[in-house]
């Protein structure tokens, strides 16, 4: 990497005169950047720091007369309400059963595709089709075509074989929703650890084959350690994505059956029961753990990133 | 078990799982084409005979709300926010790549650390903006949030295609005494053309697919496609043929752009971190 791009703040101070010219050279620099920037920091951080004070006011739509500060109440109210509590337990469950299942479907799917066959590009569509139907469409996909009871696609196969006729949704409610995720999902960690199998040593593993290592042995010892930062990665972003699902638990369960997760409890909470300030404490939270998650995250993505930049 | 036949066995297993990932969505469309008793028997029925009744009846010539001013509403904020974004962007991502900053790096965090942030934590702040400000069903509110959705996206996308650009060819270009606007148009944007596009087409991926924001802020004048579909989720009798068409209608243009950015597309959802 070459760093020739003059930088004039650089410049020494004590020469006054050139000082102004060098300043407005600066800005010329910065100019091109602050559209952006402003514009984020307009359309993100306020409104989250608008969410963070309201979730200090006891605050109900129907009633702004009755507006008050309260404090640490609804933070309070949250944590202890019964539903609320469970809605953060339901999002961590959905979270990490639909990442670690669909990384490791990903996984066996990478490394099939990573070897040549007839066909490669074929399957490789086919695999990535999932993710690319809208996700209420493909909601509403397994909701009616593939769960239902009387005429879906499941029950019909299972007919077939002379198998049972159960109720999917309303037997194994959020693993209903877990499935169609991990259906959608599974073709993003796909993508991920193929591009990390791709950027292997092929020199290093002819090396080790022709050292008598058989194929597990490659995969443990080289091919594992390789794709380390690739699965954190595709768990780090799928996290980040699938903390925030609405789309799924909406038009499935409609958040009924236990499956509100919290997004959906916040959305719930000043949508149809107008407790704005209940709702902000709800979203405060959700930020608090996505930043735990986004902390990994951009541990990650800076490794790879100072990676690709020493590189180039 | 010789390598033949193994390669060839986990070729196969490869087809198999391809085939049972891709069956729902072949199920869709032949359902779609489907009447509605064909669609609704136990066991299912394969050899049913083929109409475009579902298509029709969803196209709202049989009765119920045409799906049209939602198509349109989704197609204006998703190209309207995508040429917003890359608006924003491209300059953004030459103050980070070519002519860069200081801090640069710091810079190029802190717009993904704004992706990391949930919607839902400004999303009643904005709900409440939008009412007081009589931007409630506005689609132009849509776009600018849709905007902010994926512009770090872009950035990093952006970022990491323009640093790819070599800066001895600039510099050449530079000291054969063209000026900026030429450099840009004739060195820069012909290298960087490809990688604008999969930016593009991956921002218009996730406007078409939003839903929260949407369902939210937009209800009867604003409502887009995604919102539309919403109103399939309580089963209406007999309509598995037109829930499959709406399905497949709706998702038609991320498929499309999907597979038209498919060498682009892990690295754009990967925000340009891996290539």
């Amino acid at each position: 990497m070459t760093a020739t791009t003059t930088t004039p703040v650089t410049v020494a101070p004590a020469r006054a005169v050139r000082q102004p010219s060098a300043r407005l050279r600066a800005w010329a620099t910065r100019a091109p950047l602050l559209p952006a920037l402003i514009f984020m920091i307009a359309v993100t951080q306020l409104p989250f720091v608008a969410t963070l004070v309201i979730s200090f006011f006891d605050w109900n739509a129907l009633y702004p007369d009755a507006r008050r500060f309260t404090g640490l109440d609804n933070y309070r109210q949250v944590l202890t309400d019964a539903d609320l509590r469970h809605s953060v337990w339901t999002t961590v469950l959905l979270t990490a059963t639909v990442v670690l299942v669909s990384l490791v479907l990903g996984l066996v799917l990478a490394l099939l595709l990573d070897r040549k066959f007839r066909g490669r590009g074929v399957v490789r569509t086919l695999l990535i089709a999932p993710f690319l139907i809208v996700p209420v469409a493909a909601a509403l996909l397994w909701k009616h075509v593939l769960y239902n009871p009387e005429y879906g696609l499941l029950n019909g196969l299972l007919h077939y074989v002379g198998g049972p006729q159960p109720d999917w949704i309303s037997r194994t409610p959020l693993l209903a929703v877990e499935a169609s995720l991990v259906w959608q999902w599974t073709p993003f960690m796909m993508l991920i650890l193929l591009a990390g199998l791709q950027s292997r040593d092929h020199e290093q593993i002819e090396a080790a084959r022709v050292d008598g290592a058989n194929d597990w042995q490659i995969f443990r010892h080289l091919t594992l350690p390789h794709l380390r930062r690739y699965l954190e990665l595709g768990a780090l972003l799928g996290s980040i994505y699938i903390v925030q699902n609405f789309d799924a638990v909406f038009t499935i369960t409609s958040g009924g059956l236990g499956t509100a997760n919290l997004p959906y409890t916040v959305y719930q909470s000043f949508y149809q029961a107008h407790e704005n300030g209940l709702a902000s404490a709800a979203g405060v939270l959700v930020v608090i753990g996505s930043i735990v998650i986004a902390t990994f995250a951009l541990r990650v993505v800076s490794s790879l990133f100072r990676e690709e930049v020493a590189r180039s | 078990m010789t390598a033949a036949v193994r390669r060839n066995g986990l070729g196969l297993v490869a087809w198999l799982a391809g085939i049972v990932f891709f069956l729902p969505i072949a199920w869709m469309a032949l359902t779609s084409f489907h009447s509605e008793q064909d669609a609704a028997t136990n066991p299912p029925s394969l050899t049913a005979s083929l109409t475009l009744d579902g298509y029709r009846e969803f196209f709202g010539t049989g009765g119920g709300a045409s799906p049209w001013p939602a198509l349109i509403n989704s197609t204006v904020a998703s190209v309207a926010s995508t040429l917003l974004v890359l608006l924003l962007a491209l300059p953004a991502a030459y103050a980070l790549s070519i002519r860069r900053v200081r801090k640069w790096t710091d810079v190029l965090f802190f717009f993904l650390s704004t992706k990391m942030l949930p919607v839902v934590a400004g999303l009643l702040p904005i709900y409440l903006f939008a009412k007081n400000t009589g931007l409630l069903d506005n689609i132009w509110l849509l776009v600018l949030l849709h905007t902010s959705m994926n512009l770090p996206i872009a950035v990093w996308m952006m970022q990491s295609f323009l640093s790819e650009i070599p800066v001895a060819v600039i510099e050449a270009a530079r000291v054969d005494g063209a000026r900026l606007p030429t450099v840009l148009a004739r060195v820069i944007a012909p290298i960087a053309l490809p990688g604008i596009a999969a930016t593009a087409l991956i921002c218009f991926i996730f406007s078409w697919n939003e839903l929260l924001f949407a369902r939210v802020l937009t209800g009867v004048v604003a409502e887009t496609a995604p919102v539309f579909l919403t109103g399939f989720i309580t089963s209406q009798g007999l309509f598995l043929a037109k829930v499959c068409a709406a399905s497949l209608v709706v998702s038609l243009p991320v498929l499309a752009a999907g597979f038209a950015a498919q060498d682009k597309l892990v690295q754009g959802l990967s925000l340009g971190a891996v290539k």
